[in-house]
């Protein structure tokens, strides 16, 4: 099993759920590919640790955040989606289709079988 | 608990309800669409990140699970005929509530779990799935040949061991009891715990022996 050692800033964002040893926390698999997206986008200069830093805590300090803050990679998604909208990477209309489509091919993918967006019969 | 065995058989037909995305998954997976589309990311690169990440957590709760069962006849009996109850009164419960199921190994019978999906992995007591068994070639070889897929995680089971493997859909989790080490007997539950690796709870595993885990 790996030990986790944080090189990312990212393991940095703001109110990041850790571990006693101070690794990153994931409560369900999408939360640690969301994470692990924004570590990639990061690495690569898509965007700089202030236009994430902002991005996120715009989202964190929205109202209507739950008290036990199980909504943190929610407002992460949200912040990570609305960035990739503004550099015009993607559209949110584009996000929206996309996130439909998964849906429908999660429903239509038989149990042992991969699900693959190729399989939204509407696609 | 033969009527918790998921034949394999029955999966091939009328099984279309069994995958479901919350939006937060189909989200995440359009992000990771559109990324991938851009040459922004690519999916390897980032299960190797996740896996980096891979938390120490979620095995830790399974492991307390097994150890309280080899000390406790009690919860042991209480997992076996309710694993889903037994497990959440140690405040391990899934965000779905699904139910576990817990599956226990013996002297001539082994325990194996699959499944490709990782909606199918009961996270809250083993963690996030490790990679390998979100692939293809992990769930149709287990279910062909588990022995083959057992000695290349270096596991040989003895040829009368029976090995069963049981299929996780996102309503039924399973967890494996691995049989508790030679030699423990003056372990307490803390230490019994370090023994209980996630691949044990998997069935790509033993337990720990005493010596191997310091």
């Amino acid at each position: 099993m790996s030990t986790c050692k944080t090189t990312s800033p990212l393991a940095a964002s703001a109110e990041l759920p850790k571990s006693p040893e101070g690794d990153p926390v994931f409560a369900e698999p999408w939360q640690a590919s969301a994470f692990a997206m924004t570590v990639r986008l990061h690495e690569k200069g898509v965007f700089s640790w202030n236009e994430w830093a902002e991005a996120l805590s715009a989202e964190l300090y929205k109202p209507g955040r739950k008290a036990d803050a199980s909504d943190y990679f929610d407002c992460w998604v949200a912040a990570l989606s609305r960035l990739v909208a503004e550099l015009s990477i993607t559209s949110s209309g584009q996000l929206e289709t996309l996130t439909q489509s998964w849906q429908r091919a999660a429903e239509a993918t038989p149990h042992g079988q991969p699900i693959v967006i190729e399989n939204d019969p509407l696609r | 608990m033969s009527e918790h065995h998921h034949g394999h058989d029955h999966h091939d037909h009328d099984h279309h309800h069994d995958n479901h995305f919350t939006d937060m998954e189909a989200r995440v997976k359009a992000l990771e669409t559109v990324l991938t589309e851009k040459g922004l990311i690519d999916p390897a690169a980032i299960d190797a990140i996740v896996e980096t990440y891979e938390t120490k957590i979620g095995p830790r709760n399974g492991a307390r699970v097994v150890a309280k069962a080899w000390t406790d006849a009690e919860f042991a009996d209480w997992l076996k005929r309710d694993a889903t109850a037994a497990i959440a009164s140690l405040g391990y419960t899934g965000r779905q509530g699904e139910h576990m199921c817990a599956v226990f190994n013996t002297a001539d019978t082994h325990n194996l779990v699959v499944c490709t999906l990782c909606s199918c992995y009961p996270w809250s007591v083993l963690g996030l799935p490790p990679v390998w068994y979100k692939a293809p070639p992990y769930r149709s070889r287990a279910v062909i040949d588990p022995r083959g897929v057992l000695a290349e995680f270096g596991l040989r089971l003895a040829a009368e061991t029976r090995i069963r493997v049981w299929d996780s859909t996102a309503e039924l989790r399973y967890l494996v009891v691995p049989e508790r080490p030679a030699g423990t007997d003056d372990l307490d539950e803390e230490e019994l715990a370090d023994l209980v690796t996630r691949d044990s709870m998997i069935g790509t595993g033993l337990a720990l022996s005493p010596e191997a885990s310091r």
